[in-house]
């Protein structure tokens, strides 16, 4: 049981650190400001989330259990509450993201886009 | 008097997991704090069903299991574009219409949609939420409505 636990554990961990990687290498490539914020947002859920899973199945039932969890659950909140008033007030403040050629056929009609006021 | 009740059992069990010192001295501090904070925020008004949503805690759990399968199947997909590189995504600016009847519903449909990669809510008016999405592919799979219909679902 020991064993498997370690076992789960360290592919959580691995896992983890891969899209944490992810992550900030996407941070460097995506090409403006809005996309970033998806590439970080990999960072912030599956990333501190594998890593958070595989600590606690280092440790066990117990308290540092409870208390990994109740990380997770708020950082999970935190990350999604910053990640959107960041994007907000860029957009408000007149950042324009950048758009694929292909948006307008399945997006917002040209004159209804906030970008645009 | 519910709400009340069920502040104070998340403040005490918070308590119980942050401290573990379980003297009876701690436990006493426990007593007073929680009650303290408890009449706090009954005179600040903030007690009722929105901040303390007991009429979700058994319909949230099924539609959590269901986000962590989606955040799990956009993280890859994401993952797959940073490799690829910038060629492979195709921001865009899209709208949808949230059908929750309360706040916390439409609260709930936004932080999803921010909490799954390549998708971001960036405003919300009315019933209609501004999305930042990275591919062709992210947009479509919210525009068909599946996540509002869970959500809806959860909110009865």
């Amino acid at each position: 049981m020991e064993v498997l636990f370690d076992i789960i554990s360290w592919v959580c961990l691995v896992s983890g650190s891969f899209f944490c990687l992810t992550g900030g290498i996407g941070l460097l490539r995506f090409p403006d400001f809005f996309t970033r914020i998806h590439a970080a947002s990999l960072t912030d859920t599956l990333g501190a989330s594998l890593i958070l899973v595989g600590l606690m199945f280092q440790a066990g039932w117990g308290l540092v259990f409870a208390k990994l969890l109740l990380i997770l659950m708020f950082s999970l909140l935190a990350g999604t509450t910053a990640s959107h008033a960041m994007a907000k007030a860029s957009l408000k403040s007149g950042l324009k993201p950048l758009e694929s050629d292909d948006a307008e056929k399945d997006g917002v009609p040209e004159g209804e886009r906030p970008s645009q006021q | 008097m519910r709400y009340v009740l069920a502040l104070s059992t998340l403040l005490s069990v918070f308590w119980l997991i942050n401290s573990g010192h379980y003297t009876p001295l701690m436990l006493f501090f426990m007593v007073v704090s929680v009650v303290f904070v408890a009449m706090l925020c009954r005179r600040l008004d903030v007690v009722d069903g929105e901040s303390q949503p007991l009429n979700l805690t058994f319909s949230i759990p099924g539609y959590w299991l269901w986000l962590i399968k989606e955040v799990v199947v956009s993280n890859i997909a994401v993952a797959a574009n940073v490799w690829g590189g910038a060629e492979t995504i195709s921001p865009r600016l899209i709208k949808v219409t949230a059908h929750q009847k309360t706040d916390l519903g439409k609260v709930i449909f936004a932080n999803s949609i921010t909490l799954t990669p390549g998708t971001v809510s960036v405003d919300l008016e009315g019933d209609q939420i501004t999305v930042h999405a990275l591919t062709r592919d992210s947009a479509a799979g919210l525009q068909t409505g599946e996540m509002d219909r869970r959500v809806c679902l959860v909110e009865r």
